[in-house]
């Protein structure tokens, strides 16, 4: 395997290995693209489309399209960074975002990404789609509001805790939502556990242990620290039991 | 039953002058005069027009979120929610007793926010009516002219606010809406570099509170008849004291005395509250009418705040703020302590308090610490009270199995002070308006006895205003007569 492959990102050389996404070969060089359903211990979801870049003159998600050598990549051009500015809004107005009580707050993907990306308004009306709080298990708090639909824990509860506690079902902007796998549509009737990956898996605040909110001082909390393009070599922060 | 000048008669056949909303006060209110031919004022109400909900939305959310939540009720004295919401989820938690460095954080935190409500209230809010005279020109009337007129006054008042605030943000994270107080504890103590920076100007700031206390005792000296006379009405009142009857901002027991001055309860155990306090509602105010049940609707009303809480406290457990209490409970043979605008000089006293107390508990190596969280026996249900800037602060919550709120009740301090206040504008009516032809100069007197109580209409009815104000003076037809604007710069423009 030969490992003198690169491509260019916003100029930069990028080194790659064959097989390598554009969204895995720039983390692995610590280049932040945009993104919020990829984690790099799954399979790319593509579904937020933030981090779309121009590949050789033509858009493509940067966590499906495969490297290749030679391949000039546009990453953080105003265009490209006008339009995900655009498609964080339409997350925004799509679920009921209310930072300032929300304990996510400071740890959040979504806002520290609206942050990064200077979104200054929601733009859009916004929808206040009515979505259930389940509070049902002893130890997990699920508050679909923040739901992104990133997808994340259903893949994580599926392919690592082999539990499929979660599932994407339902048609449209609004009826699309994720569902638990158990008769009573319930959390507390399904086997999830505090130690599940799943748990600590949500880049949003929807899937949140009890009774720690806020638990972690304003200054101390991830983005406090640095901002989310700063951090891209370091692991993805899951909640600990 | 309707108070004295609460409703008129026949108000079709009288003339309405309205003041709204109300300016240099937080939130949105209106006063609205019913006056005769003869301008005599027949009816006064000071109107609540906001409404807000968080007692509704609240409901289903997980407790600890409840904190930070409904601090949002509120830019001014949001800590003062943070914590009375805190301490209500104690309970909940079943914590007794917090950490010493936790408890003495919430104090520093809650002292700070003191000191900065209370120095926004008076050089910000009030003092251009003090400085310059009630019926002074609009235009001057305002901090940009207290900073023109007197830039030492208003310096000192700008950089008291800024160290209160500097207080709120190291000990909560932000000046404003932080997170350092939670469910059973905190989540932070001070750093040694946090300490060291705030003690460097603590004792400017009892320097600079002691100067404001003498400049408003100057300014009653000043204008004695005019201050004592000024709105003044007998009223009952209720505040928190200390297990020794000390006055005590952050945790106690209810006192409450009548109009006479006899003790109607103390060192009663605030978690049912219910059982002495009930609450009116009247069809033209979305404020409530709280009022002590042994004494009814009728004649329960009282007055919460800095002036209840310094003429109802035995003494207050910091030297400077304790003989100044004394001096101003002593001044003209106590008319001071029955006045209006008695709250403005009782409100100093407190603010000296504050400065004191954040100078003490700086010297204190437990807001050091590192023990930060108490736990206990679960409960279902829990009241938090603390003695906010403006008055007795009420935060109830029941909190179910699954950890989400199931009922919330908020009895904030300018609720408790709607009849009073109702009362102040009513008495000042009486002895300004009536029979004279209405001017700007003259509405202001109404709102400088609102402002007295330095109410907080937002948190009253659990929102957001701007405060241009407009007046409309419309004949005994219904037809507008005159009517003008004043804007956020209170400047007055008349409409054609």
């Amino acid at each position: 395997m030969t490992t003198d492959l690169t491509f260019q990102l916003d100029g930069e050389d990028i080194a790659f290995t064959p097989g390598q996404t554009i969204m895995q070969a720039a983390k692995a060089a610590g280049v932040y693209i945009p993104h919020l359903c990829w984690h790099p211990d799954f399979p790319a979801h593509g579904s937020c489309k933030l981090c779309t870049v121009k590949a050789n003159g033509r858009f493509g998600s940067g966590c499906t399209m495969e490297a290749q050598a030679g391949m000039v990549v546009e990453n953080r051009t105003a265009e490209l960074d006008d339009k995900r500015r655009t498609l964080l809004q339409m997350f925004f107005v799509e679920g009921n975002h209310f930072c300032p009580s929300c304990e996510k707050s400071g740890d959040c993907t979504l806002q520290a990404t609206a942050y990064e990306l200077k979104m200054m308004s929601p733009h859009f009306d916004m929808f206040y789609p009515d979505r259930p709080v389940d509070a049902s298990h002893p130890d997990v708090l699920l508050d679909f509001n923040r739901c992104i639909m990133c997808s994340l824990c259903v893949t994580a509860s599926r392919d690592v805790d082999k539990k499929n506690v979660f599932a994407m079902g339902g048609r449209g902007i609004l009826g699309r939502r994720i569902h638990i796998n158990s008769e009573s549509g319930k959390l507390a009737d399904t086997d999830f556990a505090l130690t599940d990956r799943a748990a600590g898996i949500c880049p949003v605040g929807v899937i949140l242990p009890k009774r720690k909110g806020f638990a972690v001082p304003i200054g101390e909390r991830r983005y406090d620290k640095a901002p989310i393009n700063e951090q891209v070599k370091e692991p993805l922060k899951e909640a600990t039991p | 039953m309707s108070f004295e000048l609460e409703t008129a008669k026949s108000p079709e056949t009288l003339r309405r002058v309205a003041i709204d909303p109300v300016s240099r006060v937080e939130g949105h209110g209106k006063v609205t005069i019913l006056l005769d031919a003869d301008n005599k004022v027949h009816q006064v109400r000071l109107h609540i027009v906001e409404f807000r909900g968080f007692e509704k939305f609240i409901q289903g959310r997980p407790y600890w979120e409840v904190p930070v939540m409904v601090q949002r009720l509120c830019g001014i004295c949001p800590v003062s929610h943070h914590l009375a919401a805190s301490k209500a989820l104690d309970m909940i938690l079943g914590v007794r007793q917090l950490t010493p460095t936790a408890e003495k954080i919430r104090r520093l935190m809650h002292a700070g926010q003191i000191l900065q409500s209370h120095a926004l209230h008076f050089f910000h809010l009030s003092s251009p009516d003090l400085l310059f005279g009630f019926g002074s020109d609009v235009a001057a009337r305002n901090i940009v002219g207290v900073v023109a007129a007197h830039p030492e006054i208003a310096k000192k008042g700008v950089l008291l606010r800024k160290y209160g605030q500097e207080v709120i943000r190291m000990t909560a994270g932000k000046r404003v809406h932080g997170t350092g107080s939670v469910p059973g504890g905190v989540n932070k103590s001070l750093s040694a570099d946090e300490r060291a920076e705030l003690l460097k100007d603590a004792y400017q700031m009892v320097a600079w509170s002691r100067d404001a206390v003498a400049l408003i005792r100057v300014l009653f000296e000043q204008n004695l008849a005019e201050y004592n006379a000024f709105g003044r009405f007998r009223s009952a009142g209720m505040c928190l004291v200390r297990a020794d009857g000390a006055m005590d901002l952050y945790h106690g027991g209810l006192r409450a005395k009548d109009i006479d001055g006899k003790t109607l309860f103390d060192h009663f155990d605030y978690g049912r509250y219910w059982d002495v306090i009930a609450e009116d509602v009247k069809p033209w105010s979305y404020m409530k009418f709280p009022f002590f049940k042994a004494l009814g609707a009728d004649d329960g009303s009282y007055r919460v705040g800095p002036l209840s809480r310094v003429t109802l406290c035995d003494n207050i457990p910091t030297p400077l703020a304790d003989k100044a209490r004394e001096e101003f409970l002593a001044f003209d043979g106590g008319s001071a302590a029955g006045a209006t605008l008695g709250y403005h000089w009782a409100r100093m006293i407190e603010m000296l308090h504050a400065a004191e107390t954040i100078k003490d508990l700086l010297h204190d190596d437990d807001i050091t610490g590192s023990d930060l969280m108490a736990s206990g026996e679960r409960q279902e249900r829990g009241v938090g009270v603390i003695e906010a800037p403006r008055g007795t602060l009420i935060h109830h919550y029941r909190v179910d199995g699954n950890d989400q709120v199931i009922r919330a009740n908020l009895i904030v301090s300018t609720t408790h002070n709607n009849q009073a206040m109702n009362t102040a504008v009513r008495e000042v009516a009486k002895q300004y308006l009536d029979g004279r032809e209405v001017t700007e100069g003259l509405l202001n007197h109404i709102e400088i006895a609102i402002r007295a109580f330095d109410p907080c209409l937002s948190c009253a009815t659990h929102a957001l205003g701007q405060m241009p104000l407009e007046v409309a003076i419309v004949d005994a037809g219904g037809t507008v007569i005159d009517s003008a604007t004043r804007d956020h710069r209170g400047l007055t423009h008349h409409i054609p």
